[in-house]
């Protein structure tokens, strides 16, 4: 078969995977950087028998998707920084009521409006941080128009099978740069949907407290009564202010994740076998940091690159033998913080093995910037 | 004839109520189920959506599917459930507080929509659950927990402002109107479109008490006596500073709600490119 091989935007992937993954319903609030997710969903989800609705703020999009993913839709929203702040409580929403959703956030420079049109990784704490109480969320993070497509695909595979807010975090530079990429065809990645209840309607209860469960979920109108609730419920969806099943229900919104971990927790290592400097980045980063272990390759300098793809949960055991190998471990991100670094010093056997490459002018990183320090 | 009793629709596992003495929240409860019980809609296809306050513990008496939300945000949640099931009675049960000031704006957009959606807003003039503070429906010069000396704001008039907002269907109702609650409540569910229903439910606990009313009887009678039909509130000179409102139906029409009018829409695609 002839392979399908199209120029495509970061975000044009990111919509056109969510269709190849079942999008049905999207709503959203038109915000730059990701502003031609929706476009492109508002077009397309009517001819496919999905619903595009435009929405009055992000808190209500983001409430929609939830109340959608209920009815049994395949959800989506888009977004950047502001409308992704505003987002936070609903998502929390979604993550005690186990709705499966994607939100998309184009991560731009802040704080507050900031620069618009530029990118920043000043997002990734609050991608796993942002919300009160105590939750756990997954947050995939593209570096390419190819993997904006098959993360965006796995991205609704994961919400869909551990009931779970997924959120995809490209930068800007990645939703908004044209690359070749060969399209999937149909049926080459695999679409999970959600396992449905199967007993008796009487025997039927919306969750399970169990350590790792995850519940069928039914849909409303589907002839089960379901019961949700964003306050604290028992397995019933009735209110319960029982301190053990609050417990229980608490634990189970993380250990659901934890028995995924395997499938969840992505990494991708280049030339990292002999490496004395590795460079851990994340994002459009990344795209800079193979550019310049390849130059410094073609010096004789044993230089690796360590991608992450999942920042949340953060693959603290899965890179920490690489980290032990390095001399010198680089972690290059558009954030003043160092946000990711400090998640990487967590693994770290030295600290002074660490060196942060930070920029936060809205431009990308250089090469130039990482090389220095190699 | 058998009278509705809307036991199909009650979860008595959740009684003893919550509710004080004198509180609407339960006659209104009673209504609505005796409501879904007239119409025959089957407890499954039915979604109730409550936010948070008072009366958000509807759904504690409920044998109907529900999705108990955020404060402010249950229209914004039952649009996605509607829109993506508009097969799905949709029914958001919210209060003043959260329904009509921090949920506002969700609150006229999704009349202007005409989302397929009834409404059920109980205005209790306070926020209830939280010690009774000034909300937007709040009349002015009245005395809450955050408006000691008189509120300088003024309420809202809810009817009015979802009527210009394009709602199909708009009713006000007090929490002691008897029968007219549940005729009013049928009326908003059968409307295809966005109807409201706001039943006034002084806060017997809380407003009353600030506001000269001793005891739940006081208050109740004060509800009788302010709700006027739409004659004799026209009669009256400057009827609102009295502290008198207008019952009755505002708005009923039969415009095409947002799923509707979506169908038309997508129609319109598909004949596009089958005409290609």
């Amino acid at each position: 078969m002839e392979k399908n091989e199209k120029l495509m935007q970061g975000n044009e992937a990111i919509a056109s995977a969510a269709l190849y993954a079942g999008l049905s319903f999207y709503a959203g609030y038109p915000i730059t950087p990701s502003s031609e997710i929706a476009e492109i969903c508002s077009k397309e989800l009517p001819k496919r028998g999905g619903v595009f609705m435009q929405m009055e703020d992000e808190i209500a999009s983001m409430a929609a998707i939830v109340g959608a993913s209920a009815s049994g839709a395949k959800a989506l929203t888009a977004t950047s920084g502001p409308g992704f702040s505003l987002m936070q409580e609903h998502i929390s929403a979604a993550v005690i009521m186990e709705t499966p959703v994607v939100v998309v956030n184009v991560q731009r420079q802040g704080p507050c409006v900031g620069l618009a049109t530029k990118p920043e990784q000043a997002d990734l704490t609050q991608l796993g941080w942002g919300r009160h109480g105590d939750q756990a969320v997954v947050a995939l993070i593209p570096a390419t128009v190819a993997e904006c497509f098959e993360l965006t695909v796995k991205a609704f595979n994961i919400a869909e099978k551990y009931r779970v807010p997924v959120i995809l975090a490209p930068d800007e530079q990645v939703g908004h740069v044209r690359e070749n990429i060969v399209v999937p065809a149909p049926g080459e990645l695999p679409v999970i949907n959600r396992a449905k209840p199967t007993c008796a309607p009487d025997a039927f209860t919306p969750l399970s407290f169990k350590p790792g469960a995850v519940a069928p979920m039914s849909a409303f109108g589907d002839g089960y009564i379901t019961r949700m609730t964003a306050s604290m419920s028992g397995e019933d969806g009735c209110s319960n202010s029982d301190p053990d099943n609050a417990s229980r229900r608490v634990a189970q919104l993380h250990t659901k994740l934890e028995a995924g971990r395997a499938e969840i927790v992505m990494i991708k290592t280049f030339d990292t076998d002999d490496c004395d400097v590795l460079i851990v980045a994340i994002g459009s980063p990344v795209r800079c940091a193979r550019t310049v272990a390849k130059e410094a390759r073609a010096e004789g300098k044993r230089v690796g690159v360590l991608q992450i793809l999942t920042m949340w949960p953060f693959p603290y055991a899965e890179i920490t033998p690489y980290l032990k190998k390095a001399r010198k471990v680089i972690v290059p991100e558009m954030n003043y913080a160092g946000q990711m670094a400090g998640e990487v010093l967590k693994c770290l056997d030295d600290p002074d093995k660490l060196i942060k490459v930070n920029t936060f002018n809205g431009q990308i990183i250089k090469p130039e910037d990482i090389a220095k320090h190699i | 004839m058998s009278h509705a009793t809307g036991e199909a629709y009650l979860k008595r596992s959740g009684l003893p109520h919550l509710s004080c003495a004198g509180c609407g929240n339960g006659i209104i409860a009673g209504a609505l189920m005796r409501a879904f019980e007239e119409l025959n809609i089957p407890p499954e296809k039915i979604v109730v959506v409550p936010g948070i306050g008072c009366s958000g513990t509807v759904n504690r008496y409920l044998n109907t599917n529900y999705l108990h939300s955020t404060h402010g945000r249950a229209l914004a949640f039952a649009t996605g459930i509607k829109a993506a099931n508009p097969d799905l009675h949709v029914v958001a049960f919210v209060g003043d507080g959260d329904g009509a000031t921090i949920g506002g704006n969700h609150l006229i957009h999704a009349a202007r929509r005409n989302m397929g959606i009834t409404v059920v807003l109980v205005n209790n003039y306070n926020y209830g659950m939280t010690g009774g503070q000034a909300s937007g429906t709040t009349p002015a010069e009245a005395r809450t927990s955050t408006t000691l000396m008189g509120n300088p704001e003024r309420g809202f008039d809810l009817c009015a402002l979802i009527t210009a907002a394009g709602g199909n269907y708009v009713a006000r109702e007090t929490a002691v109107a008897g029968p007219r609650l549940q005729k009013r409540l049928k009326e908003a569910l059968q409307n295809p479109g966005f109807s409201l229903l706001e039943v006034m439910s002084p806060c017997t606990t809380l407003f009353g008490p600030r506001n000269g009313m001793k005891n739940p009887r006081l208050m109740l009678r004060w509800l009788r006596e302010k709700a006027l039909t739409e004659a004799k509130y026209n009669e009256m000179e400057d009827p609102q500073s009295q502290g008198y409102f207008r019952v009755g139906v505002f708005a009923d029409k039969t415009n095409p709600s947002f799923s509707q009018r979506y169908e038309t829409m997508r129609q319109r695609i598909l004949d596009a490119a089958g005409g290609k």
